[in-house]
């Protein structure tokens, strides 16, 4: 049923019968042309764009729970596409542009709220490399303006100005950025996919992947053996464990990231403001809860949840920018599994096995990606090469030393 | 988490800066391809794990931590040093 | 209105002391010893809020921490705690509190127009509208619907209370005093065990407190006191109050003691609330369990409660929250609530049980009250109270009954959160039709009601068996208890999850506004899983954390898709299992105070010459410094290069990482970290030198000097420090523990100065007369020597970075002070001049050194002009990596020196570099200015770039686009080195 406001209406009259799952709780089939592995939000996406912009039908998402239970459940619901390096932002800006119409696209109000993402500088350096950043994103046809201090204290008055270890000097803002209500995402891409044919598969956990000279030729799951032409791993934290069942060695580690909601409060953060000097950032749901967060707890962790030292630098930085949150209540605290890469920025790209492609490698910045994720992904399967605004994010690019390295911090994935 | 360091006795992991998989041997000089599978490639197991911790506001010593990285149970941590030095 | 409500007599307040308080600007009164919902009941004030979304008058439903409804912002201006739970506050004289959510107040709210529509506003309804037009979210939508978010506000001003952090050790710790955790703490106690007992209340005793069952022939709640009296005479032994253990957490728990809550402001020098990190060898969890509601239409009237916390309100708090009172309950448990308010002299209208058959002596305990067997409630009216129930009576047939309050009770879920923090399950358990833990967490036990031991003798067997096994576990002997005797109860529950009746809104998570509706909308729209439906409805996301309604919920969820409570399973729990404010975390980092201030031994003397500092990591340096007259930092920057370049200047270049390396092998280790040799610097000299990482970018720079045969000095930059010196000891200790290196920070034991200039020799000639010989023959450029003067060791080292005569001189860092202080003495016959950062990189710049901005982890030596250096005699860290295609590829930017066609014209740092007449695109970018600075010798703008091909393009004119400064201009690349390029000057 198309969803709108006529739809509602019928429905409120009617008592809400005539609703139907969003999603058909499909059985697998014996085989498919192209099997999704991983029914996240990028898992998901890339099924949809496979059905929409490349005409294929045949398609399965597998996911070993329910979806939408990964990391597209557990972020800080940031869009953006604030980054340095060339081949980041032309695939970011993709996926921002792709946010601005998905709600009217997939017929699903994920609540894309476009209120602006402020990255606060503390210091003449940091400010000059927010100056080149922002230059880097003009340049990439994104959206950016470099603010003073007067500039973002006309946008956040109530931050910490005068009493600063590290006074607020200005900020990067990109308007365009934004929040997205998270889970939506994974229930409008499952809908709009499964409408247009998709089979999305839940609790079909992927335990093998069957390769015959060479060539992959389907996988064993927990609900059996299914056959397909083309396999993609949309897997984040669980790349390298999904991999290796075809002998890959990936250049990932996973790690967790903690995220945290306030009580409910009447809106006081507009948008999204991060702070430069420590590791916090933070915005306000539409429900009222702040929802922030931080830096990875930095070491190996598959246990999806984190630990109080990284809790508490949070907070520092959250009472260093803004001590008027002291008496706001930390509500929950959740920890996702980030599939951080050598050089910080992901990697799409086909393997040494034919008809096995990589989608991976995200760190803590997959959500904001997943309409383009999905669609740049859904290219490389459909027409096996890289789509044009991800043909720089490939995985023998740590050999070649063509990395993208974002930050300068090396092959040391718990830094980037 | 706790890590029993040698030197110092139990302290808290936030006083140690992490390193990851202490499995890898530094390959011989030259050796581009084992260099790449020593910088960039990784087993990234769920379950047990070899590590590198250092004890950054302690002893300054380099650990070889064995962990659960799925249930973050510490189970050993010896000197790097001394396992170098075997 | 007095204090109607309240009992004559009962209860565990203090009479003896009357407080007054304040409610939406209202006085009114209540005793020491209430909470604050406990003083609101009694005086008549149920309601006391309106619901998330459909703003419909709420009362208070609850007398602890799973409270949905009462909550209130608490204080008012900069104190203002919005959300906070009536149920949880400890009434203290003076305390004003309001109501939030709805406005005008709580009995007339404007906003309850929303329950007009509804219909309309169910589970997930924003899902399927507000998309037309795509422009309309952010204008229109989105904020009319964050008008209604939220519930309290902040004040927005900055929290004016501290927050402390405090770390505890201890054998056990005990999660909850009341009968199990009190049971635990004794005996693990007597046995000898370093114990924590935490407990949320104010009071210790938990149940213990709101029942008038009898312990060892005492009443239940003077039994706990005896019990806090013996503990609090044992020195191992520590009672945390108002303390609410919120986490468990690898190899240690968090817990939140609320130091100053229950006073007016916190008392001078003592925090607001002190976050407790607790490592515990053990720990029982006896955090006990909270009642369940019952899910029936028309449920969510203010008067309709707890059954158990009408009980504790007449027990504890000597209040009747009603004046005619029904009790709905599907256990014995709510008879007991029944037959304790009759105790208490309330008046029980009648006793509603789902159950067909109750045992006679559970039924005897509703005295005289009408009683209905096999029935439930079907419907409700009253808007602002209650006023009538309608009873469907096990034949069917209906009849309303006028009550003003009701009681609920659908059995007792335990509150296992914590002990399945650390990744435990909760598993469903027909027979105690509740969820206990399995996969308990190592060292934790858990007792009492939070392990389904619903009896009171149960509780405390089981505590106090938990404690002696703890004590046993840390290797204490196990001790025979006295066996605690405690009156025998009741406790059958056969739940049920939904009672059908009028079509009035049946309500699972009232806080909310979660429907049985909603859930059963979300099943048949395939949301089928608990995590889902947790998502898709919001059920059990607001401020109470579904205590009281997510086994409701996910049992109704099961019934719709018709599989068992087991099947069907629970949302994961977790931390914090009480909400903590955000600034107990911080703790004392706020602010100013966010991170450590490093000041160097200069710092005072500069600081009295009118200096502007500026952060350099944690440390605080000398930027500039103002001299008389001076309004533009720029004007006083070109004084201070002019006067080191023409004079003397001294600078303090403390925050450089100093690194100590000792040892026969120090130039073998240093060949194997740095680029270029060291093994063969000789004695007295120092070397520049650069690290790469193993993946061949660059780490770092700075010089390394031998002060004697086994004796090194490294200087790493500011901001790399620690990261060099973690990095030498990897070197060292994984790779080559072989070599005999010893090393050592010591940044912080010495103080060093740079005195540049060419009358730099006179200055130091002039202080250190015959104790140094620093004349050009002795002494030449990158020569470093060791020297007493007086009994103060003192080094001096001949390098620049300003490209001038220079040295620098190091003291340890106590004579640091004296140090600078007689430089500039010294000095003054040369007419020093102290310099800060600014001029520093000016000189530098000039000089075509590089430094952060260049050392940024993305370049290769060669990019920064220094691959020269590259020894191909030896292996070195990041030797191999640094040979890959990307990493020589003649294309990627290198090292340029740039000035404006237009001499006037500024640059700026991060304009991106172009071909000249090629337009801006990703493609045409060939690189980016990385340094700036006004030349004073110049007279002009000068900079520092990373260019394409950059060698081969000096003369050239290219572009320079900086759009989000509005900036687009030309340059012309030259040599990097814009003075003294042969070197003349360092060496003279």
């Amino acid at each position: 049923m198309r969803y709108s406001l006529t739809s509602l209406f019928r429905q409120t009259l009617t008592g809400h019968k005539g609703w139907t799952p969003q999603w058909r709780d499909a059985a697998p089939k014996a085989e498919y042309d192209i099997v999704i592995v991983g029914g996240g939000g990028h898992g998901l996406a890339t099924a949809y764009y496979l059905a929409k912009e490349y005409g294929l039908r045949n398609i399965a998402v597998l996911e070993k729970s329910w979806i939408g239970s990964g990391n597209i459940g557990r972020n800080t619901t940031i869009i953006r596409s604030n980054y340095l390096l060339s081949e980041n932002i032309s695939l970011y800006e993709l996926s921002l542009k792709l946010w601005e119409g998905l709600e009217q696209d997939f017929n699903y109000n994920a609540m894309v709220s476009q209120r602006g993402v402020l990255n606060l500088y503390h210091s003449d350096g940091q400010r000059d490399a927010y100056a080149r950043r922002g230059n880097m994103m003009r340049l990439n046809g994104a959206d950016s303006e470099l603010l003073d201090r007067d500039g973002v204290r006309k946008l956040y008055p109530f931050l910490n100005f005068d009493a600063a270890r590290f006074p607020i000097q200005g900020g990067l803002l990109q308007k365009r950025g934004g929040t997205v209500r998270h889970d939506a995402v994974a229930w409008g891409y499952a809908r709009a996919a499964s409408d247009r044919g998709v089979d999305v598969i839940q609790n079909c956990e992927v335990t093998g992947i069957d390769i015959v000279d060479g060539r992959a030729v389907g996988v064993q799951t927990s609900r059996g053996v299914i056959r397909a032409k083309k396999i993609g791993l949309a897997v984040a934290g669980s790349s390298s464990r999904v991999a290796a069942l075809a002998g890959m060695r990936l250049p990932i580690e996973s790690h967790v990231l903690q995220a945290f909601v306030s009580e409910g409060l009447k809106p006081i953060i507009p948008g999204v403001i991060t702070f430069g000097a420590g590791h916090f950032y933070i915005s306000q749901s539409d429900k009222g809860g702040l929802v922030f967060g931080g830096d990875i707890d930095g070491y190996n962790s598959y246990a999806q949840r984190g630990n109080l030292p990284v809790v508490e630098d949070v907070c520092e930085g959250g009472m260093a920018l803004m001590p008027a949150i002291g008496r706001a209540r930390m509500l929950r605290n959740w920890g996702g599994l980030v599939d951080m890469s050598m050089d910080g920025s992901p990697i799409i790209d086909r393997t040494h096995v034919k008809g096995l492609y990589l989608n991976a490698g995200w760190c803590y910045g997959g959500f904001k990606a997943t309409p383009g994720s999905g669609l740049v992904f859904a290219h490389l399967l459909a027409k096996d090469e890289p789509h044009p605004a991800a043909n720089r994010l490939l995985l023998d690019r740590f050999r070649s030393g063509h990395i993208v390295d974002e930050k300068g911090q090396g092959a040391q994935p718990n830094l980037h | 988490m706790r890590i029993p360091c040698p030197y110092c006795g139990s302290r808290d992991a936030s006083e140690f800066a992490y390193s990851g998989d202490a499995t890898l041997p530094r390959p011989a000089p030259g050796n581009a391809d084992a260099m790449f599978d020593y910088v960039y490639l990784r087993d990234n197991p769920a379950g047990v794990h070899r590590e590198y911790w250092y004890h950054a506001a302690g002893c300054h010593a380099w650990l070889k931590v064995t962990r659960n990285v799925s249930t973050h149970e510490v189970i050993d941590a010896v000197l790097a040093h001394d396992e170098a030095t075997l | 209105m007095s204090t109607s409500y309240r009992l004559a007599s009962g209860g565990l307040i203090d009479r003896s002391r009357p407080v007054s308080f304040t409610f939406d600007g209202k006085t009114y009164g209540g005793y020491a010893g209430d909470t604050l919902a406990s003083a609101l009941l009694a005086n008549d004030m149920m309601l006391v809020g309106r619901s998330f979304k459909y703003h419909r008058p709420r009362g208070i439903f609850s007398a602890g921490p799973e409270e949905p409804n009462a909550l209130v912002t608490l204080r008012s201006g900069a104190r203002a705690e919005p959300n906070t739970k009536a149920t949880t506050v400890e009434l203290f004289d003076g305390l004003d509190a309001s109501s939030q959510n709805c406005w005008p107040s709580p009995h007339f709210d404007l906003r309850a127009v929303h329950q007009l529509a509804g219909p309309l506003l169910n589970a997930g309804f924003y899902y399927k509208t507000f998309m037309w037009p795509a422009a309309f979210w952010e204008k229109f939508y989105e904020p009319a619907i964050r008008a209604s978010a939220g519930l309290g506000a902040l004040s927005a001003l900055d929290d004016p209370d501290t927050y402390e952090k405090a770390h505890a050790f201890c054998d056990l710790l005990v999660i909850g005093a009341g009968p199990a955790g009190l049971a635990a703490a004794l005996s693990a106690g007597r046995a000898g065990a370093r114990v924590i007992l935490a407990e949320e209340d104010f009071v210790l005793g938990g149940r213990l407190l709101s029942d008038t069952t009898q312990i060892d022939d005492v009443s239940a709640a003077s039994w706990a006191a005896v019990a806090e009296a013996e503990l609090a005479m044992m020195p191992h032994v520590r009672i945390l109050k108002r303390t609410a253990v919120f986490g468990a957490y690898d190899g240690e728990y968090g817990a939140i003691e609320r130091v100053s809550d229950h006073l007016p402001v916190p008392p001078p020098f003592m925090p607001r609330q002190r976050l407790w990190k607790i490592v515990a060898k053990q720990c029982v969890l006896a955090a006990g369990a909270q009642e369940r509601p019952l899910v029936f239409p028309g449920n969510d009237r203010p008067g309709i409660m707890l059954a158990s916390a009408l009980r504790t309100y007449a027990n504890r708090f000597g209040v009747s929250p009603g004046q005619r009172i029904a009790i709905f309950t599907t256990s014995d448990d709510g008879w007991r609530s029944a037959s304790d308010l009759q105790k208490a002299g309330a008046e029980i209208a009648v006793v509603i049980d789902a159950r067909a058959e109750v045992a006679p002596d559970v039924r005897k305990l509703a005295g005289n009250a009408l009683q209905f067997l096999g029935a439930h409630v079907s419907d409700t009216s009253g808007y602002r109270r209650l006023t009538n129930i309608t009873i469907t009576d096990s034949a069917g047939q209906t009849r309303s009954v006028a009550v003003d309050t009701l009681g609920v009770s659908g059995g007792w879920s335990p509150s296992i959160g914590i002990a399945t923090h650390l990744g435990g399950k909760g598993n469903w358990s027909e027979e105690k039709s509740a969820f206990l833990c399995s996969d308990m967490p190592p060292g934790m036990q858990i007792a009492g009601a939070a392990a389904a031991q619903w009896t009171l003798a149960d509780a405390l067997e089981h505590g106090a068996l938990a404690g002696a096994k703890a004590a046993s576990h840390v290797g204490l002997g196990l001790q025979t208890q006295k066996p605690i005797v405690a009156s025998d109860e009741a406790s059958g529950n056969n739940p049920v999850w939904l009672f059908k009746g009028s079509r009035r809104k049946a309500f699972v998570d009232l806080q909310n506004d979660v429907t049985a509706t909603d859930v059963a909308l979300a099943a048949q729209e395939g949301f089928r899983s608990v995590e889902q439906l947790k998502r898709y409805t919001t059920l059990g996301m607001a401020t109470d954390q579904g205590k009281t309604s997510n086994v409701n919920g996910l049992a109704i969820l099961a019934g719709e898709i018709k599989k068992t409570i087991a099947e069907t399973g629970a949302t994961r729990a977790r931390p914090p299992h009480v909400p903590v404010a955000i600034g107990a975390f911080a703790g004392l980092h706020t602010a100013r105070h966010f991170k450590p201030t490093r000041l160097t031994a200069s710092h005072a003397a500069s600081a009295a010459a009118n200096t502007t500092f500026v952060e350099a990591g944690q440390w605080m340096r000398a930027q500039w410094f103002n001299a008389p007259g001076e309004t533009d930092w720029l004007q006083s920057v070109t004084r201070e290069v002019k006067a080191v370049r023409s004079g003397v200047g001294i600078c303090d270049v403390s925050t450089l990482g100093k690194i100590a390396l000792c040892g026969s092998d120090v130039g073998t280790f240093l060949d194997r970290v740095y680029i270029n040799t060291f093994s063969t610097l000789p004695v007295g000299k120092v070397r520049y030198g650069v690290m790469l990482r193993e993946d061949g970018f660059v780490m770092d720079d700075g010089t390394t000097a031998r002060l004697s045969t086994d004796h090194y000095v490294m200087t790493t930059t500011t901001v790399n420090a620690g990261k060099v010196m973690q990095h030498l000891e990897y070197c060292h200790q994984v790779l080559w523990p072989e070599l005999d290196v010893q090393m050592v920070s010591v940044t912080e034991q010495w103080a060093q100065y740079a005195v540049a200039g060419p009358k730099s020799r006179d200055l130091l000639r002039a202080l250190l007369g015959d104790a140094f010989d620093v004349s050009n023959e002795a002494f030449p450029y990158l020569a470093c020597g060791e020297f007493h003067v007086g009994n103060i060791p003192l080094r001096l080292f001949r390098v620049s970075f300003s490209g001038e005569l220079a040295y620098e001189i190091a003291a340890p860092a106590g004579h640091g002070e004296s140090l600078f202080n007689a430089l500039m003495q010294a000095g003054k016959a040369f007419d020093v001049t102290p310099y800060g950062t600014e001029a520093l990189s000016v000189m530098r710049i000039e000089k075509g050194h590089v430094a952060g901005s260049e050392l940024n982890g993305q370049t290769v030596a060669r990019d920064l002009g220094l691959g020269r250096m590259m020894s191909v005699k030896k292996d070195y860290i990041g030797r191999t990596m640094a040979a890959r295609e990307a990493l020589i590829d003649p294309d990627q930017p290198t090292l340029v020196g740039l000035r404006p066609v237009d001499r006037s014209q500024r640059l700026r740092n991060g304009a991106l570099l172009f071909a000249r007449g090629v337009t801006p695109a990703p493609d045409t970018n060939a690189g980016f200015i990385t340094s700036t600075a006004f030349s004073p010798g110049h007279n002009h703008w000068i900079g520092l770039g990373l260019l394409a091909r950059g060698p081969e393009r000096h003369g050239e004119i290219i572009r320079a686009w900086d759009p989000v400064r509005s900036g687009d201009y030309e340059l012309e690349v030259i040599d990097p080195v814009f003075i003294d390029a042969e070197g003349a000057r360092l060496r003279a």
